[in-house]
């Protein structure tokens, strides 16, 4: 993990302006801010822990707790909201048996809000692992959760 | 010839040096005599709208197929940005015709090959049908959509892929520079952009050229302009669609404001969650750098720029200009109290000069087309007094419960009504128009009475709302406006950054009272509450996030106060939104499908199949999800409130 670290440093430079980029680096290749990569970023950057652990539970890209393979993405967006992302929401809840914002026991899905994505015409829109799904009503989202689970199968098999 | 697939890289080491401006003209010419000017253009939108819809399969279905039809001296198919009517997508034009194909997928690329670029045919099917006058539309312009429009700022963008620079030049691009470069100082354009009358696109308003000469005038060592492309407020994307489809647009803006202020080095903040804008932007920007466009000596002069791309970490108070300044020098997006401006001690305590990605894009139609041109489009007079009045044309994206939802340009001080019906073909399913939400989470509600107002950074305010950025977020009979004014709460409480106890504790007490009311635990003592709260959280704050949070609250409150009081003296919820307050019911109107019962996640439908009225919702087990209601085909599910439950 250190040396991937580094890497992602390097790309920036170790100086203080450059904490942000690095740090959504570390979350885009983990998917989450492991604990040791946070203690590498203090020790190469010369920033202190405490800051960057101010970072990383003010920004909403961040998570400090690992995340499932995959992510499920509700837009919470204004447009959305009014065309029954609320629903979406508790749909994907009550399939997953997650909260918003956890993840599954075993790991697989994440389930998690974002306050608007900028594709407002397609609302309510759900994101599923960067694939984007427009128009969704509440009966399509177990479809969606299965698409994802056949595809693992399918996987797994080969 | 092979059909391989297309590579959209641009190898940066091929690209021409250019050296002066008439390297550049010379550039350009070679670039259209290249091309046969009698080819037709297809242009196929690849913006992230239409990405949803699979375009980009569908650029390359269709290369393909002119590729082997032998069509390729024939036509171009261009990659675009966003076309603005995403509700259609995936959308494609065919020029110089203008025909317009939506909902158009892969499968149909031989046949719009074979019949419509080779015969010169027109695909029916794929032609938009008005649901107003049931007549098909062949072109563009006959759609009401883009009709009522009128597009300067989106229409470049329509007509050029964004990953290639070539596309930008060939139609006239960085012309402006060059003649800002070559033929006028610092201090004209400064002039010129205060003389059209430019305003802050972001919401502020602010006229752009006093905000340009506040910074050139500053004592610094360093000036620096940024591009606010932190587009937060939710239900607005015409930022990230601009970014997208035309990013040299916005690069040539930044430049000139360089030049005009005296700044060397520029920064653009734009939210993570615009993936396409920060890869199309940073392309851009490798482009321009390998062109001599951006850099050391821009095209040979003694003027050096260059523009950094920063992605925001998720964070809505970060378009607030304090804190996205903290957070380009790498702390978190807290703003400051704002003693002294940014544009006089902001980045690194250096004049610097903060304007948003639409307010950018505007600065070289205004060089190129002069400001005549520009003031001769919107409201007021703005000779004498920059604030007189509203200029030039403003993308809204519209959206909601509308019928043709997407982002649309018109000139300033064109009517809601207009917008909302003639553009936008009114509201959904032949419902009722409730109210619109303008200005994001700082705007406010507006209703029926003032569908006439013209909208413009002024006339809006007058009426208790704002223009903001351009979000216009459309409801119908169907929306709770009590529910709608907690979203905004909740939305607030989770973006407070928390440095001011008013915003944070006060929009959380706020959240609360709506929430009881919304759950029917309200009384008339809520709503006196949440009136003083408002006023509390409005004078306390520090940022524009919290002085405005109240808004959604007490524009809701001052226009549909007979919802808040429904719901609480009645346990009535007109827009049928709140679960606490009403229940679901089969009518007569069941004819025993079981389609709702095999929907049910839960068990709580029962009946004899065919037999529509043994069908029944068991109340205690429903958890009012409406999938039932969202299945049903006959419409035999009613949703009570109030005194009809």
């Amino acid at each position: 993990m250190q040396r991937t670290v580094d890497k992602i440093i390097d790309r920036y430079g170790a100086e203080e302006a450059e904490l942000l980029a690095v740090l959504m680096d570390i979350q885009a290749e983990y998917n989450y801010l492991p604990r040791p990569a946070l203690e590498r970023v203090s020790e190469v950057m010369g920033v202190s822990r405490s800051r960057i652990n101010y970072m990383a539970t003010f920004f909403s890209a961040f998570s400090l707790e690992e995340r499932g393979k995959h992510i499920c993405t509700v837009c919470m967006g204004t447009a959305c909201h009014v065309r029954g992302a609320p629903m979406l929401v508790e749909e994907f809840e009550r399939i997953l048996e997650v909260k918003a914002g956890g993840t599954t026991e075993d790991m697989q899905f994440t389930l998690e809000t974002v306050n608007c994505v900028g594709a407002c015409a397609l609302g309510p829109l759900v994101i599923v692992d960067g694939e984007y799904h427009g128009n969704q009503k509440s009966a399509q989202v177990s479809r969606l959760v299965k698409k994802v689970r056949k595809a693992d199968a399918k996987e797994g098999a080969a | 010839m092979s059909c391989s697939p297309e590579h959209t890289s641009i190898d940066l080491s091929k690209l021409k040096l250019l050296n002066s401006g008439g390297d550049l003209a010379e550039y350009r010419a070679k670039l259209q005599g290249d091309k046969n000017p009698d080819r037709k253009i297809v242009s196929v939108c690849t913006g992230t709208g239409c990405k949803a819809y699979k375009c980009d399969s569908l650029a390359e279905a269709l290369r393909d197929e002119v590729c082997k039809a032998g069509l390729e001296e024939k036509v171009e198919i261009v990659a675009t940005g966003c076309h603005g009517f995403c509700e259609r997508g995936a959308l494609m034009v065919i020029y110089p015709e203008e025909i317009l194909y939506q909902k158009v997928k892969s499968e149909n690329a031989a046949d719009i090959v074979a019949k419509t670029l080779a015969k010169g045919e027109v695909i029916e099917e794929l032609l938009f049908v008005d649901p107003v006058s049931g007549k098909k539309c062949t072109k563009e312009n006959d759609i009401p959509f883009y009709k009522h429009q009128q597009q300067e700022l989106m229409h470049g963008g329509r007509m050029l892929d964004p990953r290639k620079i070539d596309d930008y030049i060939a139609r006239d691009g960085y012309s402006a520079l060059v003649k800002v470069l070559g033929e006028m100082k610092g201090d004209e354009v400064i002039d010129q952009i205060t003389k059209s009358g430019l305003r802050g696109r972001g919401g502020g308003g602010f006229p752009t050229g006093v905000k340009w000469r506040t910074c050139k005038d500053a004592p610094g060592e360093q000036r620096y302009v940024i591009c606010n492309a932190d587009e937060g407020d939710p239900g607005a994307y015409m930022d990230r669609s601009l970014l997208e489809g035309n990013p040299h647009l916005i690069i040539e803006g930044m430049i000139i404001g360089a030049f005009a202020i005296g700044s060397s080095q520029g920064y653009v903040y734009v939210r993570n969650e615009y993936p396409l804008a920060v890869s199309n932007l940073t392309t851009a920007l490798e482009q321009a750098r390998a062109m001599g466009l951006l850099g050391k000596s821009i095209l040979g002069s003694d003027f050096s720029f260059d523009i950094k791309v920063v992605r925001g970490g998720g964070a809505f108070v970060c378009g607030e200009s304090t804190a996205l300044m903290a957070s380009l020098e790498g702390y978190v997006g807290e703003p400051r109290a704002k003693h002294i401006h940014t544009v006089e001690q902001g980045l690194y305590d250096q004049p610097s000069n903060l304007n948003n990605v639409e307010t950018w894009a505007n600065v070289p139609l205004i060089i190129n087309k002069g400001v005549d041109w520009f003031t001769g489009i919107g409201t007021g007079d703005v000779s004498k007094n920059p604030w007189g009045g509203s200029k030039g044309t403003k993308i809204f994206s519209l959206v909601g419960k509308v019928n043709n939802t997407g982002l649309v340009e018109v000139p300033m001080g064109a009517t809601l009504r207009q917008i909302i019906f003639d553009i936008g073909g009114g509201i959904r399913d032949g419902k009722k128009f409730k109210g619109v939400q303008t200005g994001g989470p700082s705007g406010g509600c507006l209703p029926e009475k003032f569908l006439d107002q013209p909208v413009d950074f002024d006339e809006l305010t007058k009426a208790g709302s704002m223009m903001g950025s351009g979000g216009m977020i459309v409801m119908d009979e169907d929306t709770c406006m009590v529910d709608f004014a907690r979203y905004f709460l909740n939305f607030l409480r989770d973006e407070s950054c928390g440095k001011c106890t008013t915003c944070r504790e006060g929009l959380k007490r706020m959240w609360e009272l709506t929430n009881d009311i919304c759950e029917g635990r309200g009384t008339q003592k809520h709503i006196e509450k949440l009136e003083s709260l408002a006023k509390v959280v409005m004078d306390g704050s520090l940022c524009a996030l919290g002085q405005t949070a109240a808004n959604p609250v007490l524009s809701t409150l001052k226009y549909y106060r007979e919802e808040y009081e429904g719901h609480i003296e009645r346990g009535e919820c007109i827009g049928r939104v709140c679960k606490p307050l009403i229940s679901f019911h089969i009518t007569a109107e069941c004819n025993g499908c079981n389609l709702c019962a095999l929907n049910c996640p839960y068990d709580a439908i029962s009946g004899e199949k065919k037999k529509g009225d043994t069908y029944k919702i068991d109340q205690d087990k429903c958890t009012k999800c409406r999938i039932c209601y969202q299945s049903c085909k006959f419409d035999a599910i009613d949703i009570r409130t109030g005194t009809q439950g």
